[in-house]
């Protein structure tokens, strides 16, 4: 195992840690939040400003660096555009999101309690991203290429 | 204990998380993202650590579940019509959309990216919109 490696099982650890204890990796819990209108459950909310908090100051002082410790550059988004792929996408996320009570990160970080509705689900997910990179990659047009966030 | 104290806790960590892999690796840490570099075509050249990542994602919970004593993994309360559908969904929107609740809402938002805010915005806005149609209309 290389360091880039162990740097990212490190942090893949605390992530998935951080999900289950905030409560992400029950879709109830996250469906709870989504219902304004219902018992609405607002934890949620501070697990997502806890986050940006540390996420914000942290980044401040890494980015001071000339470069990573393990890599030969970060690699950031550019500033972009607000296009329709971007809200148009957001969109349909957000409907999946609200159907299902899973993201992609709580729905990969269930996976230690496997079940076939949630195994039903990364396959589908994984259908979905494939057919978009497969539309994005095809030959004879000039469409930006893939943009992360 | 206060039902906050956990969240904080746990946003704490995610966001911890963000912060070391940007140091040490440079990236962001945002899921949809990680997975997409192993899908074809264009695989990512860099698949070893996302492959650790993921891994590390699925132990998480279960080390955190060890130490707390209890299991923090519930299982899917949604139909499987609407668990195949909503991953298809989830699937082609973080795809289409550069990005999902990490990538977008966290690491994004934490750079005051436009385009993070504006898909945060919107995701969060579809995901109460839905919830409120299939909990309360249908």
């Amino acid at each position: 195992m290389n360091r880039q490696m162990l740097a990212g099982l490190v942090a893949g650890l605390l992530f998935g840690a951080g999900l289950g204890l905030a409560g992400m990796t029950n879709p109830a819990v996250v469906i709870g939040f989504l219902d304004l209108a219902g018992a609405w459950n607002p934890a949620l909310a501070f697990v997502m400003a806890a986050a940006v908090m540390v996420t914000f100051i942290g980044y401040r002082i890494v980015l001071r660096r000339a470069q990573p410790l393990f890599a030969a550059r970060f690699q950031l988004p550019g500033p972009g555009v607000i296009d329709v792929p971007l809200a148009a996408g957001a969109a349909l996320f957000g409907m999946g999101w609200g159907l299902t009570g899973y993201c992609p990160g709580p729905a990969v970080a269930s996976l230690g309690m496997p079940s076939m509705g949630l195994v039903g689900y990364l396959g589908a997910m994984l259908a979905g991203m494939l057919a978009v990179r497969i539309w994005r990659a095809r030959p004879s047009t000039s469409q930006p290429g893939e943009v992360r966030a | 204990m206060n039902i906050f104290v956990l969240p904080i806790l746990g946003g704490l960590l995610i966001g911890s998380a963000a912060v070391i892999l940007l140091a040490l690796n440079g990236r962001i840490a945002g899921i949809s993202g990680i997975i997409g570099g192993l899908l074809p075509p264009a695989q990512a050249p860099d698949k070893a650590w996302r492959l650790a990542f993921l891994l590390g994602l699925i132990a998480g919970p279960l080390v955190a579940g060890l130490l707390a004593g209890q299991s923090l993994i519930a299982p899917p309360v949604a139909s499987m019509a609407s668990l195949l559908g909503g991953g298809l969904l989830v699937g082609v929107g973080t795809a289409l959309g550069g990005g999902c609740t990490s990538g977008h809402g966290v690491c994004g938002m934490a750079r005051l990216s436009p385009r993070s805010i504006a898909a945060t915005g919107i995701f969060m806005i579809a995901g109460f919109l839905t919830v409120f149609l299939v909990q309360h209309v249908l």
